[in-house]
């Protein structure tokens, strides 16, 4: 049954097979996965001239603009300037951030690397940072450059201190502004501590809702994170708040990680029983460490991952493995990847998961190679429901096929299925091309039924609506 | 090249029906015409939906949840009139007393309605319509995602639960819930998201012709999720084409599709095995800049929901003294006019609830007042009702659910917020 571990491999691990890839894959779909772990790949060229988050100065004290101390306009007149210059701005954001959205996705259907493309999809969607929020539109996708890609295949410890110092993180979830009430800037001002972080990383990013902690650990968090903020904070700062702060490296690193001792919460914190009194930056840093390995933490990750890679209600013997190589090795996430390949129930249970519509749309652009733009690839997301980095919510979209399939969203998978079987190349034969995507799973019903299509386009398009190609 | 097939009708592309041009006999046939699509079409639907219209479902009351997603103004559609402070404190904002020209509509002597919302107004003269001010749910800060979220998932906190809770009350109707709920909506929204399946109908689509749906439902025998779903849309669907969602006057303008979305929504309520817990969303309130009085953006919105509610009122007549309406948003906007003449972000609110059995011709609240000092934080109308103590209320007067299971697993730590004593008679 060589064959139907190469479609697991391609469509479970990857994002569906390209033409020709199920035969190359199947002499060896473990080497093929594990290959992809070892060498591991360089940017996508299509995302290599995006900005950095750090040259975003300006932009980010754009995005902290709404908080900026300014009197009221003066006039009407000044009135529907400051409206104007917002919209614009934030215009801009967002096509910035559509170029980037569209080819992160052309990324994902081009790879030759399925399986870490996969892997970066789903740790940016367990960090979330969301373009719900319109002052981090601009930095989702240097997000994922920077505190996911390098990650992947590194330490689960690393991952977290990297996208909790990120300016996308620190504005999406308010920390950026948060102050100790009896830090020296705390003592000025009307600002306050935001937990909001705090709580998003005890909750979504380590030890998970019944991870036992409660709500003086929230706040002992959000205290022990106070000052970890980004450079452009001087920008939006009263003058005699930022004359105190730390000078810049450069003018242009207004979206670089700063940390600022004035807003520092002193005092030791108490979080899950432990004292943290370092002071400074370092007592963030030592409190991520110890979440990072709490064994709640290795239970919440395995469980994600399961659920991602297996089923919606994942296997307790499965969880269970990858929660004990988690505390093994310290957070290893290369080892992760490794055990989940070697796990026998992913092996044995084809087409357990429903693809969630970016999971849909990408299998079919990779199997047709069609030949999309940027805005293409974003709109076809977009208009789905699930627009890169668009989660509704700090806890990423939903990783269940009942959060992504309704009568009438089957409806418009059905309609889009035929929307592009009509404009599929007239080479493509639905034999072949059932054999190339999902012949090795496909049902008796969906063979006898693709064989009897009236037409080649009615034939192509019952594959791409069939359960086999909407499941991976 | 377009994947989705929204995109061929917000383009109005000729392209967007490419099997029309192989298969000349389809040309007519879609599946929303599948109800009159003879045996094959009837064979589909009792495949997909085993025993639908059979077995009776388990309440006759109708629910519908309006959802104003943006923020409504609160003081822009009940203006309190009357309130001292009122004038000064919404300065260009403030309407015109009842009988002047752009007046707003008396309701109490002290609170009046939008003039845009003549239809609410006559609703509440007929005492079917109760209006809440000074209303908000537990949320206390200004976003509009954690607000909406908040309202959702019907907790204190946002993701405070990991579903909506209209899905969690679907569940407290045992296995038959899963033939209760409706979203009207391509996806479901948030608030009516679980474990418990639920259908969705929106207007547009359908260009997939009913001969092909009915091959697919073969392939989709093997598998009980899709042969499920897709008996569910061809139902839902057939329930509309019946509700004459294809003839309904309206084009593609926000405000005619949320008509023909009412109209086909009121229909498919009436039927007598249709759906019964609906969600209807609403856009559109987020008025930071140039909002209007009694005309402008905020005066078209409204207007575009007075009639929405009135079709539905009108629609759902035969039932009406089954039926409760809720309307409710994430939250109120500043009292005084901002540098844009619009209003941000804010606290306290209105909400709506009409019906049949509802006690209604009262304005319920206890009055903060707009003086600064009587302000939330200073800007906002201070709240002094949860939303929440509305939703029980209905819930456990209109539907007969136990006020125990509402607080247990419907609106969970929701015991501080006491349903509303007898707004359902």
């Amino acid at each position: 049954m060589t064959t139907v571990h190469a479609t697991i491999a391609a469509a479970r691990f990857g994002f569906g097979p390209k033409p020709g890839e199920l035969a190359a894959i199947a002499p060896n779909p473990v080497g093929w996965l594990r290959q992809q772990l070892y060498q591991a790949p360089d940017l996508p060229a299509r995302l290599r001239d995006f900005p950095s988050s750090a040259a975003q100065g300006s932009v980010i004290a754009e995005a902290l603009y709404k908080n900026r101390r300014r009197g009221p306009p003066a006039d009407e007149a000044e009135a529907n300037q400051r409206q104007q210059d917002r919209r614009m701005v934030l215009g801009q954001f967002r096509r910035a951030y559509q170029h980037e959205a569209g080819a992160r996705t052309l990324a994902a259907m081009d790879t030759d690397t399925p399986f870490y493309e996969r892997l970066v999809h789903f740790w940016s969607n367990h960090f979330t940072v969301s373009t719900t929020q319109a002052q981090v539109t601009s930095l989702v996708g240097s997000f994922e450059r920077e505190a996911i890609r390098p990650h992947v295949l590194g330490k689960f410890s690393d991952m977290l201190l990297a996208s909790t110092r990120h300016a996308a993180m620190l504005i999406y979830l308010d920390q950026a502004q948060s102050i100790g009430p009896h830090s020296l800037a705390g003592q000025f001002g009307d600002r306050g501590l935001n937990e909001n972080l705090a709580r998003e990383i005890l909750e979504l990013h380590t030890l998970g809702v019944n991870g036992g902690y409660d709500q003086d650990d929230v706040l002992a968090l959000a205290k022990i994170l106070t000052g970890w903020t980004v450079g452009a904070i001087r920008q939006v700062l009263p003058q005699r708040l930022a004359q105190n702060l730390p000078k810049p490296a450069s003018q242009a690193d207004g979206g670089a990680f700063l940390f600022v001792n004035l807003f520092h919460e002193p005092g030791t914190k108490t979080l899950l029983g432990r004292d943290f009194n370092q002071g400074g930056e370092a007592e963030g840093i030592a409190a991520l460490e110890v979440l990072a390995r709490h064994p709640a933490t290795a239970e919440f990750v395995a469980t994600k991952l399961a659920r991602h890679f297996i089923a919606d209600d994942p296997p307790a013997r499965a969880v269970a493995v990858l929660a004990d190589t988690f505390r093994r090795s310290d957070g290893d996430l290369r080892l992760l990847a490794e055990t989940l390949i070697s796990l026998p129930e992913i092996w044995s249970t084809p087409l357990s998961k429903v693809r969630s519509p970016n999971d849909y749309v990408i299998a079919m652009v990779r199997a047709i190679q069609l030949d999309l733009t940027e805005r293409d690839a974003y709109k076809a997301l977009k208009d789905f429901g699930q627009p890169p980095f668009g989660a509704p919510s700090p806890a990423g979209w939903p990783d269940k096929g009942s959060a992504w399939l309704a009568p009438e969203s089957l409806m418009r998978r059905i309609e889009a299925a035929r929307n592009v079987a009509a404009a599929m190349p007239a080479r493509i034969e639905p034999n072949a091309f059932l054999e190339a995507t999902i012949g090795p799973v496909a049902n008796a019903d969906t063979l006898i039924w693709v064989a009897r299509a009236p037409d080649r386009v009615d034939g192509l398009a019952l594959i791409l609506a069939a359960p086999e190609f909407q499941r991976r | 090249m377009v994947i989705n097939s929204a995109d061929h009708r917000a383009e109005g592309s000729a392209a967007a029906s490419p099997a029309a041009t192989d298969c000349e006999e389809n040309q007519q046939i879609t599946r929303r015409a599948l109800f009159q699509g003879g045996a094959g079409a009837m064979a589909l639907l009792a495949m997909g939906v085993p025993g639908l219209s059979l077995a009776a479902l388990p309440t006759d009351r109708r629910f519908v949840f309006v959802l104003l997603r943006g923020g409504l103004d609160g003081l822009a559609a009940v203006p309190p009139y009357a309130d001292p402070a009122y004038a000064a404190a919404r300065g260009s904002l403030a309407l015109a007393e009842p009988g002047r020209d752009g007046g707003a509509l008396d309701l109490n002597g002290f609170f009046g309605l939008h003039p845009a919302m003549a239809n609410l107004h006559r609703l509440y003269q007929q005492q079917d319509l109760a209006v809440f001010h000074a209303t908000a749910s537990p949320y206390r800060e200004r976003s509009h995602f954690d607000a909406q979220n908040l309202l959702e998932v019907g907790a204190n906190r946002p993701n405070g639960q990991p579903d909506g809770w209209m899905n969690r009350m679907l569940g407290l109707y045992g296995a038959a819930g899963s033939r209760l709920g409706i979203a009207f909506n391509q996806t479901v929204p948030l608030i009516l998201t679980g474990d418990v399946p639920v259908s969705s109908w929106a207007p547009g689509g359908g260009d997939a012709p009913a001969e092909f749906l009915e091959r697919l439902a073969q392939v989709y025998g093997h598998d009980p999720l899709f042969s499920r779903l897709l008996g569910q849309a061809v139902a839902v669907d057939a329930m509309a084409e019946q509700a004459g969602a294809s003839t309904m006057a309206g084009g593609n303008t926000p405000n005619q599709a949320l008509v023909r979305t009412i109209g086909t929504a009121a229909n498919m309520l009436r039927a007598v095995d249709g759906p019964r817990m609906a969600v209807i969303e609403v856009g559109g309130w987020d008025t930071h800049a140039n909002q209007g009085t009694s005309n402008g953006q905020l005066a078209n919105q409204l207007r575009q929901l007075d009639q929405g509610i009135g079709l539905l009122t009108d629609r759902l007549a035969p039932i009406w003294d089954q039926t409760v309406v809720v309307v409710m948003t994430e939250f109120g906007r500043t009292v005084a006019v901002n540098g844009t003449r619009g209003t941000d972000h804010g606290t306290g609110g209105v909400a709506m609830v009409a019906g049949g059995r509802v006690n209604g011709g009262h304005v319920l609240t206890q009055w903060p007042g707009l003086a600064t000092a009587q302000l939330h934080e200073g800007r906002d109308l201070r709240p002094t009702l949860d939303l929440r103590s509305i939703l029980k209320a209905v819930l456990n007067q209109h539907l007969d659910l136990p006020l125990a299971d509402i607080e247990r697993y419907v609106l969970p730590a929701s015991t501080g917020a006491s349903p509303v004593q007898r707004l359902i008679t």
